[in-house]
């Protein structure tokens, strides 16, 4: 293992704190590195990234090392990649968690290839091989339709873990560490890519993410008409709106509410898939919830293999009568 | 204007779940019957984005494509439906390429292939489901990189994308030449016309091996699979609510959910 020691987490911070799955690849990072008898240490960068990095003590990691500056204000893939590229080397941890989110997506296979070595993203499993003391990455394939665990000896072994799979540990405010900062050195000459302007496009009502109910539409619904109605129902209920990829291609609803192997990862309490066959790209992303129920006109959609509960008939119909009562038996 | 674009032939992402076997003695993934190849749909949206920038600028697009066994009839569909050129990397040795061999055999072939504009390759195989390789290119060329587009602009000497992040999407821009992943918002590959189709058989493929390639992917494999197994399932309870007409259904649905105190 050479001189490479140690696990490193790269911490996301949004709004100032630690974000969910930052709390999620720390509590992973813990775990691999106990497993391995060695040192986590979590990664920050950002502008005033000082005060995530004590929540990250907090959340299992025994030091932090934070690169401040305000050129990293918001996310630039050459910026982010530059730095993060410096703080490895300095460090050299033999293995990097990062989480599979828009930015650790575009982060790790870059950081990788500049380090020489190779990432695995989206892991829904890590741990340590007992014999070889290798990092092994579990990670669906084929779409889902197959589970593959992969090795790699070149280092630092780096991974995404997939949002809302892995466990944080409880905080503890008191766990002392170590803040360590690291110059950013930036280079201005090596930032090529350049963010514009980022737009925010939120729906009003509950984030995907954070909801306990969600009312999610697939290619039946048709049109953006369409998703009103279950807007609607979503209202009702105090859910968000999801859907599957073919809306959010065809337009009908934002991107950002896809929900599935390229989009979110949610687990709600309650999954309402309306006018949605259940692909399995799309029961990656909401697997998880602990009821799905499905109303759709197919009976030999796959979608009904998943569900809890489950309507044959065309949404058109059901939907409406399925508000109403809904409505008649909330207001009891 | 020059455009490359990487594409993979994979396993149909749209056949049946059901009919798929995971083979865990040889670690394959046994597709059902008489379900052939298909281009990865993310390459397919990388190369209509290619197609459309072609249609209004002018210029030229060379797909490449790596691979063991590579159905020509599936890979000419891209002359088709408009690139100028193919070049196909082809050997028995290139069955199990990991990501980090893949980029490097790509990026070579990209080198000899000549000066270019900009590098499309889909965000990631609908099989291996890796998202690397592009980023890979781009890091062996350094060139810039973008992943996961939805939208592609070309301008003067540089290329502007959209991309979708957790709450909206952001624009970013990057001086050519540059690599830009594709997400599938882009749009679908179009569909040919038999004229084009039938043109398309005749127009010359470049085909080379391992060797020709001069890129030793046995050296350059990183990635180690030590095991492939069928996909946990999902526990569900599956109860059919029924009712005399499609409106009586949905009301028994709600009715069934507040027994169950879901709802």
């Amino acid at each position: 293992m050479s001189d490479y020691k140690g696990v490193m987490t790269y911490c996301e911070i949004g709004e100032g704190k630690l974000t969910s799955i930052a709390k999620e690849a720390l509590g992973c990072g813990r775990r691999l590195a106990d497993d391995l008898g060695q040192e986590l240490c979590a990664l920050l960068i950002g502008s005033g990234a000082g005060d995530p990095a004590r929540e990250a003590i907090g959340f299992g990691a025994d030091k932090a090392y934070v690169v401040d500056d305000p050129l990293l204000k918001e996310y630039q893939t050459d910026a982010y990649v530059s730095v993060m590229e410096k703080a490895v080397k300095q460090v050299m941890p033999q293995i990097l968690i990062l989480g599979q989110t828009s930015v650790g997506s575009d982060l790790a296979p870059l950081l990788a290839f500049r380090l020489d070595t190779t990432a695995s993203l989206d892991c829904v499993g890590l741990a340590i091989d007992p014999d070889t003391k290798l990092l092994l990455r579990v990670k669906p394939v084929y779409g889902g339709n197959a589970q593959a665990t992969f090795s790699s000896d070149s280092l630092p072994q780096i991974a995404t873990v997939r949002v809302k799979v892995m466990s944080p540990l409880a905080p503890d405010t008191s766990k002392q560490g170590e803040v360590i900062p690291i110059d950013a050195g930036l280079d201005p000459s090596a930032i090529r890519t350049r963010l514009m302007k980022r737009v925010k496009e939120e729906e009003e009502g509950i984030r995907l993410e954070d909801a306990s109910i969600i009312v999610s539409g697939g290619r039946g619904i048709g049109s953006s008409d369409g998703f009103k109605q279950l807007k609607e129902l979503a209202a009702l209920l105090k859910a968000a709106v999801g859907a599957s990829r073919p809306p959010c291609d065809n337009r009908w609803v934002p991107s950002n509410l896809q929900v599935g192997l390229t989009g979110k990862i949610v687990s709600p309490d309650i999954y309402i898939a309306v006018g949605l066959s259940g692909s399995i790209q799309h029961m990656t992303g909401c697997a998880q919830s602990k009821s799905i129920i499905a109303i759709n006109k197919d009976p030999k959609a796959f979608i009904f293999n998943q569900a809890d509960f489950g309507v044959v008939g065309d949404w058109k119909k059901v939907l409406p009568a399925f508000r109403d009562k809904l409505k008649e038996l909330l207001a009891e | 204007m020059r455009i490359i674009v990487c594409m993979k032939q994979v396993p149909d992402p749209e056949a049946s779940s059901s009919g798929i076997k995971v083979d865990t003695e040889t670690k394959r993934v046994i597709m059902p019957q008489g379900s052939p190849p298909v281009l990865s749909p993310y390459d397919e949206s990388a190369l209509e984005a290619a197609l459309r920038i072609k249609e209004a600028q002018g210029g030229t697009v060379t797909v490449i494509s790596a691979g063991r066994n590579l159905a020509k009839a599936v890979l000419r569909k891209t002359l088709a439906a408009g690139a100028d050129e193919l070049i196909l990397l082809e050997d028995n040795a290139f069955e199990r390429l990991d990501s980090y061999a893949t980029a490097h055999l790509l990026a070579a072939a990209i080198r000899e292939a000549g000066a270019y504009d900009l590098i499309l390759c889909g965000r990631q195989a609908a099989d291996t489901n890796a998202g690397q390789v592009g980023s890979g290119i781009a890091a062996i060329l350094k060139i810039p990189v973008m992943t996961a587009a939805c939208k592609i602009e070309m301008g003067a000497g540089k290329v502007q994308v959209e991309r979708v992040v957790s709450d909206g999407y952001e624009v970013i821009e990057a001086p050519t030449p540059a690599l830009v992943t594709t997400s599938s918002e882009v749009g679908e590959l179009r569909y040919p016309s038999l004229k084009s189709v039938m043109a398309a058989q005749k127009m010359p493929i470049t085909v080379r091996n391992a060797q020709q390639s001069g890129v030793d992917v046995a050296r350059l494999t990183r990635l180690n699979v030590v095991s492939l197994s069928a996909p946990p399932g999902r526990k569900s309870q599956g109860r059919i609510i029924a009712g005399e007409t499609p409106e009586e259904a949905g009301a028994n649905l709600a009715l069934a959910l507040r027994e169950a105190r879901l709802l």
